[in-house]
């Protein structure tokens, strides 16, 4: 019962690189089967071991988890980030729907046709300047601590810093405007936990490349268009 | 503070339509202030009250609160129908997730242009009846309780029979293969704030006609 958490996914980022986070920046050492096969997914099937037949699944705590938001909210409350009290959890999971939503613009980007990426890539940046970013870089300025909730390290922050990260990836200097942000990705990412993270060597999985596409089509039989935003 | 949640969105389902049923069955009264035009929603962001920009949006406890989730997470542990542990949160958070990507489908369904409606359609059902609903039904049938839960009521059964409602609107008799759903819905639906909400004239809102699609269209575009 005081096994590791064994996390079920493609050797890659897609839906679970927020739980990796989340168990790293909570400290939590974790395992990893990764899916390279039709086979290794059926027989996942099979065992009944996915739910609603789909991943991301981990093992935790005697459960076999499915479903990413279950997962993190599981993960976050276990090991105490997810605020003090109910309106703190609020908080939390307002900010966290909005670095959610950002997120899953990017995730489906490699699933996209090369004109629709183009597309994508100037709706992904008009979102997180426009929308996303504004409405962070406001609630640090208006309360001036140093985590976005109850002055305490939170979900949020570790959601936050790897929302960032993604964006930037997309556009280098997508902070430009916001000097609070640019605070912000220093102090968290220098957190012990966080740091190792962001190291070489980490379970931090890479920007996804034809090779982790053409697995997940090949694992999930996926072989149909993803439309962009 | 005591004052009634507020509810701020189109006159329709969509993605509020959850945080309806779910104050409905926790027997908690609510206003509503429906978006009519894009100047409506236009005002509400240039007062700063949409966080992101987005409806929906709840004023409940001196909160503006958005995202459907974490109104949903608030209401649901406010009124005690979040379960009495972690464990129990974690197996109606998965449940609950399950079926709002079921219902998000369901919900895509009036945004088909014509020549994909019917595969769209077979999708719905092929999903709701191939891996959604068997879950539940096999739920239901290992612990042989009323309830999805901890033997005790919880926003899964609310969901769950939403959702159930939803797609017979799709395909009448969507459950036929389901026994234990339908004594399920048959008992969810007793429930006396449930079984209020049920009735004409309350705060439950139909399904989206075509002829006003234009109309929610142009409040968002």
């Amino acid at each position: 019962m005081a096994g590791k958490p064994k996390l079920y996914y493609f050797n890659g980022r897609g839906k679970m690189e927020s739980i990796r986070w989340l168990l790293a920046a909570a400290g939590v050492e974790f395992e990893e089967e990764f899916l390279e096969t039709r086979e290794q997914y059926e027989k996942l099937l099979q065992d009944g071991s996915l739910l609603f037949q789909q991943v991301p699944m981990v093992e935790i705590d005697g459960m076999k988890m499915v479903q990413t938001r279950a997962i993190l909210n599981y993960i976050a409350a276990k090991y105490n980030l997810y605020g003090k009290d109910l309106k703190e959890r609020a908080l939390i999971d307002m900010y966290v729907g909005g670095t959610d939503d950002l997120m899953g613009f990017i995730l489906m980007f490699p699933f996209l046709s090369a004109e629709d990426k183009e597309k994508q890539h100037a709706f992904i940046v008009q979102k997180a300047t426009s929308r996303y970013f504004p409405a962070y870089e406001k609630v640090l300025k208006d309360h001036g601590h140093d985590f976005l909730v109850g002055n305490n390290f939170s979900w949020a922050d570790v959601h936050l810093l790897e929302a960032i990260l993604m964006v930037e990836e997309k556009k280098s200097d997508v902070l430009s405007g916001f000097p609070q942000l640019q605070a912000f990705k220093a102090r968290i990412s220098s957190i012990p936990t966080i740091k190792k993270f962001l190291e070489p060597g980490s379970q931090r999985k890479p920007v996804p490349d034809d090779k982790y596409v053409e697995t997940v089509r090949r694992v999930l039989c996926m072989y149909y268009d993803v439309k962009a935003n | 503070m005591a004052a009634k949640p507020k509810l701020h969105y189109p006159n329709g389902r969509g993605r509020m339509e959850s945080i309806r049923w779910l104050l409905a069955a926790a027997g908690v009264e609510f206003d509503e202030c429906f978006l009519e035009t894009k100047d409506h929603l236009m005002k509400l962001k240039k007062d700063g009250f949409l966080l992101f920009q987005q409806v929906p949006m709840v004023e409940i406890d001196g909160m503006k609160m958005v995202q459907t989730r974490a109104i949903l997470n608030y209401i649901a542990a406010k009124y005690n129908l979040y379960g009495k542990d972690l464990k129990e949160r974690a197996l109606i958070d998965m449940y609950v997730e399950g079926l709002f990507d079921l219902n998000e489908l369901i919900m895509h369904h009036c945004f088909q242009p014509a020549d994909k409606k019917e595969q769209h359609l077979a999708t719905i059902e092929d999903k709701a009846t191939n891996r959604y609903f068997p879950v539940f039904e096999k739920v239901l049938k290992d612990h042989g309780q009323d309830f999805l839960v901890g033997n005790q009521f919880s926003r899964a059964d609310v969901q769950l029979l939403e959702t159930i409602l939803m797609a017979e609107e799709c395909k009448p008799d969507i459950l036929a293969q389901f026994p234990l759903l339908q004594s399920f819905k048959a008992r969810i639906s007793n429930i006396p704030t449930i079984k209020k909400f049920l009735q004409p004239g309350s705060q439950r809102k139909p399904p989206l006609k075509e002829e006003d699609l234009p109309k929610i269209m142009k409040i968002f575009h």
